[in-house]
């Protein structure tokens, strides 16, 4: 009987139990991301410069280092889209090359800094003890020429990490280094904050009332809550890496010439401006599409990880 | 008001001995050698007996100590003599920084590279600012009209496009392609203010640098300016404002403006390192004579005085200007005032 008056209601009634759709987290937040159209663009060209980097040498062909220089300073042909260098050397190959190094020296100065900071900002938002040193450290390195420290600390440390572990791999530990130990403190600050908040939420308690180990509870509990500004940090760290490596490289001062990162193809270039104006362009402009498309990857999960923009 | 400020100072002292700490620490360990300018042919021993006459066998924090005298007391009060020409103290026998380079004291060399450097970037920072707040202001004010788009795009494109493409640009467009402007800056050209000539080919000179690093201020401080506009103008004394039948024009101007500077000052001032870096680069495209070249020169030449001294100096001027931006802070916004 109960059955049948069931089924009656259902049928007369359908609109009433409604079927919803299952939304994660994740799902909402790439649906915000994709409302951002600076954001998107941003993601396509990014993927297409990995892309090309990645694959680009082994499509284009040569290895941008040999010289050559029967075939020095031409203007651009079908056989050298951008014209080759000074020593003959084909700069579409060098750029394709050279993107490699940049990114791979932006993502992990990235990693580096991201880590430092996120550890920084964690443990001085958990332990109370440690806030006050670590904040003073923090604002310390904020007051530090970081340009200028930067130049004296590869002047002197080139020669020595080169002679130990090989003049690239020297450079690109020595390079990864010091962009990652001078951009930390901003993470540091942001995930300090968000720790303080995420404290202070009932689950943390809970964890406590159980007895869990605070080492659990940061792992477990605190740190999946403040990924969110550590991302975003993440994002634009990329950039931030990839322009201090670039004007290392530009001041003279960072990979040799045969590493060919975009900075270093601008600092030789730029003797050239009169005589190839496009060897100047291109790394150039490789440059700046990677930083604006990473700013605007940054600007689009900011607002898409954001909880008041993400709720409509 | 005023023991907020001796607070603050009281905070920077700390911070600039420690950073200077951390730059002596640093070139310390340098292998250069104030014996490598000298002939070649003077036996080891009398280049060790040079290096111990010259304090080098001293204890760390001898050597640590005697800098600091030389950075805090000795040396501004040479560059005051070297500047004003006023003599405080015993000027001539008082003990200088040589440089290893130029065996000259370094503190002339600055003295003779800081009014170029000063002129680039202080003329970058206020046209910077003049357009940055402007437009901020306008690109909040009309939130997603074409003004504002078209604002987020270029300023985002200045914000990220990095100043030594922006400058190889400038000088490719402007005096390669387009002959308006000189590309380089010329270093012996003595401003006569009564003639107008001397004063546009001065000007000439400086056009292309202050453009590009002012475009790089400008862009970054609009971001902001906007950003803070945004946040104010949805408060609720700008609503009771407009209900009290004030103006459009001083609503913004007067109420939201003013709140809404105060976070941009504070990133105007902490700005400063970042002015300085991008003015390291500017003056090495456009070969400015100023601080910034002579950092590179100095750091090429292996000159650890040289060196020591600029990076000391660049890290003061973050400190007074991190102190400067405080102290603007709380005259601002009086809530801060009493922490």
């Amino acid at each position: 009987m109960a059955t049948t008056q069931q089924r009656a209601s259902e049928s007369q009634a359908p609109d009433l139990v409604e079927e919803t759709t299952h939304r994660s987290l994740r799902s909402d937040v790439w649906r915000q991301f994709r409302r951002h159209k600076g954001a998107v663009v941003g993601l396509v060209l990014l993927g297409l410069i990995v892309f090309s980097v990645a694959f680009g040498p082994m499509l284009w062909g040569g290895d941008g280092v040999t010289p050559d220089t029967a075939n020095a300073s031409l203007p651009p042909s079908r056989e050298h889209p951008m014209g080759t260098d000074n020593l003959g050397r084909d700069v579409m190959a060098r750029v394709l090359v050279g993107g490699r190094i940049s990114l791979a020296v932006g993502i992990t100065a990235m990693i580096v800094g991201v880590f430092l900071g996120t550890a920084a900002g964690i443990l001085s938002g958990f332990f109370k003890r440690l806030d006050g040193p670590l904040m003073r450290i923090t604002d310390l390195f904020l007051a530090l020429p970081i340009l200028p420290l930067l130049l004296v600390v590869i002047m002197l440390f080139r020669e020595p990490l080169a002679d130990a572990l090989g003049a690239n791999t020297g450079i690109f530990i020595l390079v990864v280094g010091i962009i990652g130990v001078t951009s930390w403190m901003q993470t540091a600050r942001v995930v300090r904050g968000e720790v303080l908040s995420v404290k202070e939420e009932e689950f943390v308690l809970a964890a406590q009332s159980i007895g869990t180990r605070k080492s659990n509870i940061v792992l477990r509990h605190i740190l999946p809550n403040v990924l969110s500004p550590v991302m975003v940090s993440a994002a634009l760290g990329v950039a931030i890496a990839i322009i201090t490596e670039s004007a290392l490289s530009f001041l003279g001062l960072g990979f040799p010439s045969n590493f060919p990162t975009w900075g270093r193809l601008l600092f030789d270039a730029k003797d050239y401006l009169k005589l190839s104006p496009m060897r100047v362009i291109w790394p150039g402009i490789m440059i700046s599409l990677t930083v604006i498309s990473v700013n605007f990857i940054g600007d689009g999960l900011r607002d898409a990880l954001d909880p008041r923009l993400r709720s409509r | 008001m005023g023991r907020y400020i001796i607070r603050r100072s009281l905070f920077a002292i700390p911070t600039l001995v420690a950073i200077s700490l951390i730059i002596f620490t640093i070139l310390d360990l340098a292998p250069g050698d104030p014996t490598s300018q000298l002939p070649l042919n003077i036996p080891a021993e009398t280049r060790e007996a040079i290096r111990q006459a010259l304090g080098f066998g001293d204890p760390f924090l001898v050597r640590w100590l005697k800098w600091m005298q030389h950075m805090l007391i000795f040396e501004p009060l040479n560059a005051i003599d070297q500047i004003f020409g006023v003599c405080i103290g015993d000027c001539a026998n008082r003990s200088r920084i040589i440089a290893w380079a130029s065996s000259a004291p370094v503190v002339d060399t600055i003295v003779q590279r800081l009014p170029q450097t000063i002129w680039v970037l202080g003329l970058a920072f206020i046209f910077g600012v003049i357009i940055a707040i402007p437009v901020g202001v306008i690109s909040a004010y009309k939130q997603y009209s074409w003004f504002d788009n078209v604002g987020t795009f270029v300023t985002m494109i200045g914000y990220s496009v990095p100043t030594f493409f922006t400058g190889l640009l400038a000088i490719l467009i402007f005096s390669t392609l387009l002959g308006w402007f000189p590309s380089f800056y010329t270093t012996t050209h003595v401003v006569d203010w009564t003639s107008w000539e001397s004063v546009w080919f001065q000007i000439e000179h400086m056009i292309l640098p202050v453009a590009v690093l002012s475009l790089f201020n400008a862009a970054a401080l609009s971001r902001f300016t906007r950003a803070s506009v945004l946040d104010n103008l949805n408060a609720d004394y700008v609503r009771t404002a407009r209900s009290k039948g004030l103006e459009e024009r001083g609503v913004v101007l007067t109420h939201v403006l003013r709140n809404s500077l105060i976070p941009v000052v504070t990133l105007i001032a902490l700005q400063i390192p970042g002015i300085f870096a991008g003015a390291i680069i500017t003056e090495q495209i456009f070969r400015v004579n100023g601080l910034g070249h002579l950092l590179i020169s100095a750091i090429g030449q292996g000159d650890v005085p040289m060196v020591q001294t600029l990076t000391f100096i660049f890290a003061a001027l973050i400190v007074l200007f991190n102190l400067i931006a405080d102290v603007t802070y709380g005259f601002l916004d009086p809530r801060i005032r009493y922490d």
